[in-house]
C-alpha cells in the first residue's frame, strides 16, 4: 500500500510561509483600531482634517505593530516589524510628492493646452491676455535649437571623454574620472554665470540660443560622459581582445567593434544629457536673452526657451500668466517624459 | 635548393600612426573637461577679484547687501554672510529630512520589497530625478508651500518649547523650513540611488552568514549592511548637500530673501546665495555683476569643496569592498 501510494499521488506543496485567512485577523483588526483610535484622537485634540489623520494615523500604527510583534515574538522581531514599517512609511513619503507633482502638472496643465499655443508666439500677445491668445512656439523652437547646439558640443566631447576612461586608461584617467565628477556638480547656475563673464563679457558674442548652449552643454557633458562610461564597461574584453588578435588597430578596434556594441547605450546616454538639460532654467536667465518673438537665427539674437517662458509666467503672477507657466511646463515635461520612456526602453538593461 | 630563410618580419610595439592620433585626440578631449572646470573658476575669480580686493574678507561675512553711487564708481558694503548661512541653513534642513527617508526607502528596495515594488520604485525615483528643477519651483509654491506653512505652524505650537521650533513672530511663508522640504524632495533621488549601489554591493557572503545565524533582515542589515555601508550613505548624502548648495530657481520661489542672518527655520526669512545671484542680476550696475560673479566663484568653491569630499567618501567604501 505504501508503495502504490508513492507512486500515485504527488502531494501538493505546503507553502508555510502563506499566511492562512486566520492569521490575518490580527493585523486586520490593528489596522481597524488604529483607523478608529485615530479618528478619535483627531476628533479630541485640535488637529483638523486628512492631514491631522494621517500625522496621528501612521505613528499610531507603527507603534501598535510592534506592540503586537512584542507580544508575541522576541524584541529582535518587533524591532524588524518596526523598521520596515518606518521604511514603508519612508517610500510612502518618496511618492507622495511625485504622484502630487504629476497629478497638479497634469490638471493645471491641461486647462491651458490648445492647438493654437503651438502655432502662435506671444509678439502680439501679453502674458496677462487669456490664455487663447498667444502661444509658445518661440520657446519651443529656441528649446528645440538649445538641444541640437548643446547635443553637438557636448556628446563628442562627452563619449571621447568616456573613451578615454574606458578604453586608454591614461595614467590621468582617474584624475579626469574625479574631474567629470566634479563638473556633475556644479550648481547650473554656475554655469550660466561661466559662459556669461567668458563669453559675453570677454568677446563681441552677444547672448543668443548658441551662448545659452555653451552653458547647458557644460551641464551636459558629465552625464553623457558617466552613462556611456557606464555601458561601455559592460562591453566584453573579448571583442577588443578579438579584434586586436585579427590585427585591427586600437582605433579601428574600438571604431569598428566597441562603439557599434555600445551603439543603443550610447543613444541612451544622449537622451539622459538631453532630458537633463531640456529644464534648465538658471543657466538661461543670463546668457540667452529672452524675447517674447519667433527667432529663427540660433547664431544672432536673443532667443526663448520653454523654462524661460514658464518663469515669466510665473514671475508675473497673475492667473493668466500662471495658467501659461503650468502650460508650458506640462509641454516641457511631456517632452522630458518621452526622453526618459525612449531611454528607458533603449538602454542597457541592468541586473 | 636554395638556403636562405625568408626574411623574418621586423616586430616592433610601437603603436602605428593611426593609433598615436586616437590617443592624441581622445586624450586631450578627456583634458578638455579638466580645462573647462579650471576656465569656470578662472574667470568667476578674474571677473570678481575687484570686489574680494576691494571688500576683503568682510565679502564673505558682512551681511548687508548695500551699493552706493558716487561719479560712476560704485562701491558699498556687500558681503553674502547671510545668503551664505541660508544656503547651509537650508541644505541642512534637506539634509535631515531627506537623509532617513532616503536611508530607509534603498533598504526597502534592496531588501524587503518584493521585484514588482523594487521596480516600480526605481521607475518613480529615477522619473523624480528627471524632473525640471522650475516644477519643483512652481510645485513647491503653489502646493507644497500653503501647506507647508500649515506644518511649520503646528511645529511651532506644539513643540515650539524645542529651541529649533521657535519664531519670534508668527510669519511661516517663505521660510528656509520651506525651502529645505523642497530640496530634500530634489535630493532624495540621488541620496536613494546612492544608497542602494552601496548597499548592494554588501558582501554576500557575509549576508547569507547573518542569515545562516539565525539573524532576521533587520539584525542582518545592522550587523552586516550598515556597517558596510555607511561611509557610501555619507559620500550621497554629500552629494545631495552639493545639489541642495546650487539649487537656485526651486529655491527662489519658496524662500524669502532677507539680508540679515536668521537661524530660525520655521520664520519666514533666509538667504540663498544662487538665487540672490539671479534676483539681483535684473538691475545690477558693473560693479554689482562683479560682486555676483565673486559670489557665484564662493559658491563654485562650495560645491567643489562637498563633492570631493563626497567622491573621496565614496570611493574609499569601494575600495573596502572589493
Amino acid at each position: 500500500m505504501a508503495t502504490t501510494q508513492a507512486i500515485g499521488a504527488i502531494p501538493a506543496p505546503t507553502k508555510p510561509w502563506v499566511k492562512r485567512p486566520l492569521q490575518r485577523v490580527p493585523s486586520l483588526a490593528l489596522g481597524v483600531t488604529a483607523l478608529l483610535l485615530a479618528g478619535l484622537i483627531v476628533e479630541v485634540t485640535p488637529l483638523k482634517g486628512k492631514l491631522g489623520y494621517f500625522i496621528v494615523f501612521v505613528p499610531l500604527v507603527t507603534t501598535l505593530q510592534y506592540l503586537l510583534a512584542r507580544m508575541r515574538a522576541s524584541r529582535k522581531v518587533a524591532e524588524d516589524v518596526l523598521v520596515s514599517s518606518l521604511m514603508w512609511t519612508a517610500a510612502f513619503f518618496v511618492f507622495l510628492p511625485t504622484a502630487s507633482i504629476l497629478a497638479t502638472t497634469v490638471t493645471k496643465g491641461l486647462q491651458g493646452l490648445r492647438f493654437s499655443i503651438f502655432t502662435d508666439t506671444m509678439v502680439s500677445a501679453s502674458f496677462t491676455d487669456p490664455i487663447e491668445m498667444g502661444g509658445l512656439l518661440h520657446a519651443l523652437l529656441g528649446t528645440a535649437y538649445l538641444i541640437l547646439l548643446s547635443v553637438i558640443i557636448s556628446v563628442p566631447l562627452g563619449i571621447l571623454t568616456a573613451l578615454y576612461l574606458t578604453e586608454i586608461k591614461g595614467p590621468g584617467s582617474g584624475f579626469i574620472q574625479f574631474i567629470v565628477q566634479a563638473m556633475s556638480g556644479v550648481p547650473s547656475v554656475i554655469a550660466g554665470l561661466f559662459v556669461f563673464s567668458a563669453v559675453i563679457l570677454t568677446t563681441p558674442i552677444k547672448a543668443s540660443s548658441l551662448t545659452g548652449s555653451f552653458a547647458l552643454a557644460i551641464l551636459m557633458v558629465p552625464t553623457v560622459t558617466r552613462t556611456s562610461q557606464e555601458v561601455l564597461v559592460l562591453i566584453p574584453n573579448d571583442l577588443r581582445e578579438a579584434g586586436l588578435a585579427l590585427g585591427a588597430t586600437q582605433w579601428k578596434t574600438v571604431a569598428l567593434v566597441v562603439v557599434p556594441a555600445a551603439r543603443s547605450g550610447l543613444i541612451t546616454a544622449v537622451i539622459l544629457g538631453v532630458a537633463r538639460i531640456a529644464g534648465e532654467t538658471a543657466p538661461l536667465l543670463f546668457v540667452l536673452g529672452g524675447t517674447d518673438a519667433l527667432n529663427q537665427n540660433p547664431f544672432n539674437g536673443f532667443n526663448s526657451g520653454l523654462p524661460l517662458y514658464i518663469w515669466k509666467g510665473f514671475l508675473i503672477g497673475l492667473p493668466e500668466s500662471v495658467q501659461r507657466a503650468w502650460t508650458g511646463i506640462l509641454v516641457l515635461l511631456i517632452l522630458v517624459l518621452v526622453l526618459f520612456t525612449i531611454a528607458r526602453i533603449f538602454g542597457p538593461k541592468k541586473g | 635548393m636554395s638556403n636562405t630563410l625568408p626574411v623574418q618580419r621586423k616586430i616592433s610595439t610601437k603603436p602605428r600612426p593611426s593609433d598615436v592620433a586616437f590617443r592624441g585626440i581622445v586624450t586631450s578631449f578627456g583634458f578638455i573637461n579638466l580645462a573647462i572646470l579650471t576656465l569656470i573658476g578662472a574667470f568667476l575669480l578674474f571677473r570678481g577679484f575687484e570686489v574680494f580686493r576691494v571688500e576683503g574678507f568682510s565679502f564673505l561675512t558682512d551681511q548687508r547687501w548695500e551699493l552706493t553711487e558716487e561719479s560712476g564708481v560704485s562701491s558699498g558694503n556687500i558681503g553674502i554672510g547671510a545668503m551664505l548661512v541660508g544656503t547651509l541653513l537650508a541644505a541642512l534642513v534637506a539634509l535631515i529630512v531627506a537623509l532617513p527617508v532616503s536611508v530607509l526607502t534603498a533598504l526597502m528596495l534592496n531588501f524587503y520589497a518584493p521585484i514588482w515594488i523594487r521596480n516600480f520604485f526605481v521607475t518613480v525615483i529615477d522619473l523624480m530625478a528627471a524632473f525640471p528643477s522650475i516644477l519643483f519651483g512652481l510645485w513647491g509654491f503653489f502646493v507644497l508651500m500653503p501647506s507647508a506653512e500649515y506644518w511649520a505652524m503646528l511645529l511651532n505650537r506644539y513643540l515650539g518649547w524645542f529651541p529649533v521650533f521657535q519664531v519670534d513672530q508668527p510669519f511661516f511663508t517663505r521660510s528656509p523650513f520651506i525651502a529645505g522640504l523642497v530640496l530634500a524632495i530634489m535630493i532624495i533621488p540621488i541620496i536613494t540611488s546612492v544608497s542602494r549601489e552601496v548597499f548592494s554591493q554588501a558582501p554576500l557572503d557575509r549576508i547569507q552568514a547573518a542569515y545562516s545565524l539565525g539573524a532576521n533582515k533587520w539584525s542582518m542589515i545592522k550587523a552586516v549592511v550598515l556597517p558596510f555601508g555607511a561611509n557610501g550613505v555619507v559620500g550621497g548624502a554629500m552629494l545631495g548637500l552639493g545639489r541642495a548648495f546650487g539649487e537656485t530657481v526651486a529655491v527662489y520661489t519658496v524662500l524669502n530673501l532677507v539680508y540679515s542672518i536668521n537661524l530660525q527655520v520655521l520664520f519666514g526669512a533666509g538667504g540663498n546665495v544662487a538665487s540672490h545671484i539671479v534676483t539681483r542680476w535684473g538691475e545690477a550696475g558693473e560693479y554689482e555683476v562683479k560682486a555676483l560673479l565673486a559670489a557665484g566663484f564662493v559658491l563654485f568653491l562650495l560645491t567643489l569643496l562637498v563633492n570631493f569630499m563626497a567622491d573621496w567618501v565614496v570611493k574609499r567604501t569601494v575600495r573596502k569592498g572589493r
